[in-house]
């Protein structure tokens, strides 16, 4: 059975790094590993998890200084003997081993706009085509790990920026409003109101270590910074806009 | 609330990443400042760099299309009429920006490592707002896409011996293509095509918008590939017309005489 | 009283899944104070973690389709053991709850002409579940939960509830811990809904995560609620079975349902040798004949990979037991050989994800390998089908907590449109209470002292046993004595096991302080494992047949008079469950005439 070295986390703010020393076995992932230190060594330890299979996003934590899944992690890419760190995300608030206060996150998701969609067909059944669903589903497969948040220069260096700036788990569920085909809002009113997305330097380190592999930068910060120009910046349109007297 | 955990990372560093995250801003930051010198040099010389071949077939991509009026004073390059605009194109980039954020200002100088600045506000102020004039750049670089090809494909046709081939004309036609890839990768064109569409199935019109979009949209996740491949093959491009063009080189080719 | 943080509400939920989440939103629309509890943050539930789809007569892929054949299905899926009448409501009011989901923001999967897409599942005479990818629980809890949010609902997420507090007979609030800090709290309602989910944990090969300790089942035991058919807890034929760390993770159905396969070890497609009676009529006895049903289910008859869950676990466990097997004990289940690499990933991703990251494995190229997980439980809390309300007064129960719906055996997809349509009407009928009552119920302070004295008890330092280790062996008598097949004498030790593990549990010891002490939070759970476990144990014991989940070695195959019957167990206020037989309700003759035709 071979043994990981962990060097992890324990305590608040004013806690330390511990090493410990536990034996695992093929095909676990850090996770397992974590737990069995739970259970053998550390029953106290913190530490969120619920589905063990990247499907709930709880168990998020950074592992040598990378803001991943524990449970995704499988423990052969680390090198025999190598030390492996865990941390909590840094980015928020500690409040014990690896867990972290993500209140924030659920602040934002309170200052999001609400769907109002167009009323349904005489059958009932509203009409959308799959192509219509495609751009949104992607952005749907959010697990809420916040490691994009965690990992976004913005804030995590930046914390006086948190009220301000959603932060890119948020841009994705803008981008998903924006962009369903039956929502009435008013775009204008919700997408191209901000929520701080110009504070975004489209460095891509949130599309980096997203684990569902959603295309945040490209397919929905980019494009709402698209519609923002479309709105504010785009000579053509503004000139259309002034022949047609409209908007 | 938020200034909590941040001494986590202060009392251990700035990162605890363990592998070399330092090696693509540095490799990135250096391959930029290599093309800016050398395009600068190329483009400053004008006249004094001969950029055209003697019968004007090969013409370098940084002068093309030639604008060259009598008035223009000897110490400008025609290549301020023309640079601009690729120049300005590619500093408002999505991909470019990305990549001069991190390798010259830092901010981040890679992911979960911290950045020096002290405080931070995007590009939700000046100057760094001037970059939404990306959409006016994207406007004239389209242009230059149909302007480049019409460049690489006379390059085939020598005036007074005909079609023929030369290394130069292939070498102008792959830089062609990888511009028009880098061009329709773009984001803000990909936004105009179809991306600003809330509901593509509506009519036929925009499903047809879509299928261009899901084109572009291809080129478009390798925006950064090609914007290498582009930037790096126009300064080559470049600067083998110049060594034809000034005879250090000899270019193969099918014609007989000078080109 | 005064010592705790108190909060006051017109309805409680406890539990943030489906259930709950449908529940909360309901009573807030309504114009109910509500608060919601949840021992994860939002958003975590097991619900996340459902895969195939939700099951809704919509007809969008078979105009055939309708309640009544949902209705039919469901009752045969659970072997007649179901309350009729939640099964009709279920059958009737799932189509308009997934219609809602859709208004709330989710984005189905489509149909070419635009509706929503359904999918085939074992059991379901049409496909009928509807779906995003593999990952419909997701979209469902993420459509409530932001839902939710948006008509501010007040959320308690990682607050745990360890005890109902009650005025008399009737139901006055909870009393619980706020996980972060440790620090007790107390809920006073009018009314509590109970939505917290299942009781996997109680097995070691399990799909559910650490939060399925049962709970909700012990609180309503503890409050004096009578629970139904709790010997019946779902072993889903798929789990993974390799790497030991994942051993029990869930493959969803939707394989199956989109052209997977089981063979053996010799690559026979062993299904086909165990068709029951029940189902002979409709199920396939030619591969080619199976293979053809996926194409059009019109003059072929369906696969009998698709047969109910109990079916197959059961066939799986005696293919392993012949022989059969495959390396880590399972049985194959093979799609790479059947559907092109694009088609699995575009239908599947996260299972294709799942494989990939976790076991190494590519399902478009390699068979996967499966074997039975504790998957869910069938039993619960009685309830009224139109209300959700138990035998409590001011109680009301919905989601898996709550038994009767499913009978002996759920079918795939049932258990989404269980939580909405019953999370939305124990919401009603939380609501309306409440309503009905005129002021707060009053908290008795000596019993919720007393709840507060063995929250704390844990830290009183006498204690030496480890909750972990407590905790494994409890799953692994489970698993040896109670698990997919069982006889008298495994289960009388088992009962025999579970005291002594009870007498051990007096004596756990925690270290470290109160903040987000998982030791000490699983040293809690563990009280209701064991009376859970007890409940299951002992009514396993009383159901001297083999019914759907429910297979007893020495007495297989159905009885009809136990097919007439619920097992009902109850709490003494000193401890002792007891289990007794009681009558099912009558089904309606209109309805029976639905099953005349078998
Ligand atoms: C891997 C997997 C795949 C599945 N796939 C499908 C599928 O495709 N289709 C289908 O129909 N069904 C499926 N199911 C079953 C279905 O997901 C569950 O049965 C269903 O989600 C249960 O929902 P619920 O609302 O009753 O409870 P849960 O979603 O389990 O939520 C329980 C809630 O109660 C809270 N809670 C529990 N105890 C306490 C306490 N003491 N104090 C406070 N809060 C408490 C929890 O924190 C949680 O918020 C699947 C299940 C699993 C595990
Ligand atoms: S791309 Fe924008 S949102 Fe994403 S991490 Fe970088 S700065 Fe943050
Ligand atoms: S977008 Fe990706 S990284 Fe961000 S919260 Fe969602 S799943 Fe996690
Ligand atoms: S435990 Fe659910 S994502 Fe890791
Ligand atoms: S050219 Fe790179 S985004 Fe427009």
């Amino acid at each position: 059975m071979p043994t990981a070295h962990l060097r992890v986390w324990r305590g608040d703010n004013d806690g330390e790094y511990v090493e410990y020393d536990v034996d695992y076995e093929e095909g676990m992932v850090v996770l397992d590993v974590v737990h069995r230190l739970q259970a053998t060594q550390a029953g106290d330890l913190a530490v969120r998890w619920n589905c063990k299979a990247g499907k709930c996003g709880s168990c998020s934590a950074e592992i040598n200084g990378k803001p991943q899944l524990q449970c995704m992690q499988r423990m052969e890419q680390y090198a025999g003997g190598e030390t492996i760190t865990i941390a909590p995300l840094k980015a928020f608030p500690l409040i014990r081993d690896l867990v972290t206060d993500v209140a924030w996150n659920y602040a934002k998701a309170k200052t999001i706009p609400t769907l109002k969609l167009t009323p349904p067909d005489a059958d009932g059944n509203r009409r959308m085509a799959q192509i219509d669903m495609d751009r949104g589903q992607e952005f749907r497969k959010c697990i809420e790990c916040f490691i994009c948040q965690d990992v976004c220069h913005v804030i995590r260096d930046h914390p006086d920026n948190m009220d301000d700036f959603a932060g890119p788990r948020f841009f994705i569920r803008l981008a998903e409003i924006a962009m369903h085909p039956l929502d009435t809002n008013a775009k204008r009113d919700t997408v191209q109101h901000g929520f701080g997305l110009d504070y975004c330097n489209i460095t891509k380190c949130c599309t980096d270590v997203c684990p569902e592999g959603i295309h945040i930068t490209d397919n929905a910060i980019i494009p709402l910074k698209e519609r923002r120009v479309d709105e504010f910046h785009d000579p053509l349109r503004a000139l259309a806009r002034k022949l047609t007297g409209k908007g | 609330m938020a200034q909590a955990t941040s001494a986590l990372e202060r009392r251990y560093g700035d990162t605890q990443r363990t592998d070399r995250w330092w090696l693509e801003p540095l490799l990135v930051g250096s391959g930029l400042a290599l093309f800016i010198l050398y395009s600068t040099v190329s483009a400053v010389l004008g006249e004094h760099w001969a950029f055209e071949t003697e019968r004007h077939l090969y013409l370098s991509p940084f002068f093309e299309p030639l604008i060259h009026p009598g008035w223009l004073p000897a110490w400008l390059s025609p290549a301020a009429f023309i640079l601009w605009a690729p120049l300005g194109f590619r500093t408002t980039c999505y991909y470019y920006r990305r990549a001069y954020y991190r390798a010259y200002f830092l901010s981040p100088p890679a992911c979960a490592v911290r950045e020096p600045a002290s405080s931070y506000k995007g590009e939700s102020v000046f100057p760094l707002v001037l970059q939404n004039a990306h959409r006016w750049f994207m406007y004239v670089a389209v242009l230059f896409v149909p302007v480049l090809w019409i460049g690489a494909v006379k390059s085939y046709h020598l005036p007074g011996e005909g079609f023929g081939i030369g290394l130069g004309s292939l070498m102008l036609t792959i830089n062609a293509f990888l511009l028009m890839m880098f061009t329709i990768g773009c984001h803000a064109l990909r936004h105009w095509v179809a991306g600003g569409l809330n509901q593509f199935s509506r009519s036929p019109f925009r499903r047809l918008r879509r299928r261009v979009w899901e084109v572009f949209t291809i080129a478009n996740e390798h925006h950064k590939l090609w914007a290498w491949t582009s930037l790096i093959f126009v300064g080559v491009t470049d600067l083998y017309i110049h060594l034809v063009a000034t005879g250090v080189i000899t270019d193969p080719h099918t014609w007989s005489g000078p080109i | 009283m005064a010592e705790y943080e108190t909060h006051e509400y017109d309805v409680l939920v406890i539990g943030a899944g489906g259930a709950g989440l449908r529940a909360g939103i309901e009573a807030a629309e309504l114009g109910l104070r509500t608060a919601i509890v949840c021992k994860s943050l939002l958003g975590k539930a097991h619900t996340v973690m459902a895969e195939g789809g939700i099951a809704a007569a919509l007809g969008n892929v078979y105009p055939e389709d309708n309640w009544q054949v949902h209705f039919r299905d469901t009752m045969r899926g659970g072997k007649m053991l179901n309350n009729w009448r939640m099964a009709q409501l279920h059958a009737q009011e799932a189509p308009d709850r997934v219609r809602e989901l859709e208004e709330w923001g989710s984005l189905f999967d489509r149909t070419d002409d635009g509706r929503i897409l359904q999918r085939d599942f074992g059991g379901h005479r049409f496909a009928r579940l509807a779906h995003v990818g593999d990952r419909t629980g997701l979209e469902m809890i993420r459509t409530l939960q932001q839902k939710l949010v948006s008509l501010g609902v007040d959320v308690f997420a990682e607050y745990t509830v360890n005890r109902l507090l009650k005025d008399g007979d009737r139901v006055s609030g909870a009393l619980g811990y706020r996980r972060q800090s440790g620090e007790l709290v107390l809920f006073r309602a009018k009314s509590v809904v109970l939505a917290t989910g299942g009781l996997g944990k109680i097995w070691s090969i399990t799909s559910n995560s650490w939060e399925g300790t049962g709970d909700g089942h012990a609180l309503a035991m503890y409050a004096g609620a009578d629970m139904i058919d709790m010997e019946c807890v779902q072993f889903h034929p798929t789990g993974m079975v390799w790497p030991p760390s994942v051993r029990g993770l869930l493959i969803t159905e939707g394989v199956r349902g989109d052209g997977g396969t089981l063979r053996n070890n010799t690559g026979e497609r062993f299904m086909f040798n165990y068709v029951p009676p029940m189902f002979a009529a409709e199920t396939a006895d030619t591969e080619a004949e199976a293979d053809a049903w996926y194409e059009n289910h019109e003059g072929n008859r369906r696969t009998p990979d698709l047969l109910p869950r109990d079916e197959v676990a059961r066939a799986i466990n005696s293919e392993v037991r012949a022989g059969r097997g495959s390396p880590h004990g399972g049985v194959y289940l093979d799609i790479a050989s059947r559907r092109n690499a694009d088609y699995i990933k575009r239908r599947l991703p996260s299972m294709y994800h799942q494989f990939m990251e976790l076991a190494g494995v590519d399902i478009t190229k390699e068979s996967m390998e499966v074997g039975p997980t504790c998957h869910y439980a069938m039993g619960g809390v009685r309830v009224d089908a139109e209300t959700g309300a138990t035998n409590v007064p001011g109680l009301f129960a919905a989601g898996e907590v709550a038994g009767g719906m499913h009978g002996s055996n759920r079918l795939g997809g049932n258990s989404l449109s269980d939580l909405v349509v019953f999370g939305r009407r124990a919401g009603v009928g939380a609501s309306e209470y409440a309503q009905s009552l005129e002021a707060m119920p009053a908290v008795d302070d000596a019993a919720s002292s007393e709840a507060a004295a063995r929250v704390l008890a844990p830290y009183d330092g006498s204690g030496r046993e480890n909750a972990y280790t407590l905790h494994k062996d409890l799953q692994d008598l489970m698993q040896a004595k109670v698990g997919i097949i069982r006889t008298e004498s495994d289960m009388l030790a088992a009962i025999e096991g579970i005291d002594e593990l009870r007498e051990r549990s007096q004596h756990v010891g925690v270290e470290g302080g109160r903040e987000y002490n998982p030791g000490w939070h699983l040293a809690l759970d563990l009280e209701h494992m064991l009376t859970v476990a007890e409940t299951i144990t002992r009514a396993a014991l009383e159901r001297k047949e083999s019914r759907g989940g429910h297979t007893r070695e020495d007495f297989p195959g159905t009885n009809a008079e136990f097919g007439k019957v619920n097992v009902v167990g109850r709490r003494a206020p000193d401890g002792t469950i007891t289990v007794t037989q009681e009558p099912l309700p009558e089904m309606p003759a209109e309805l029976q005439r639905l099953f005349e035709e078998d």
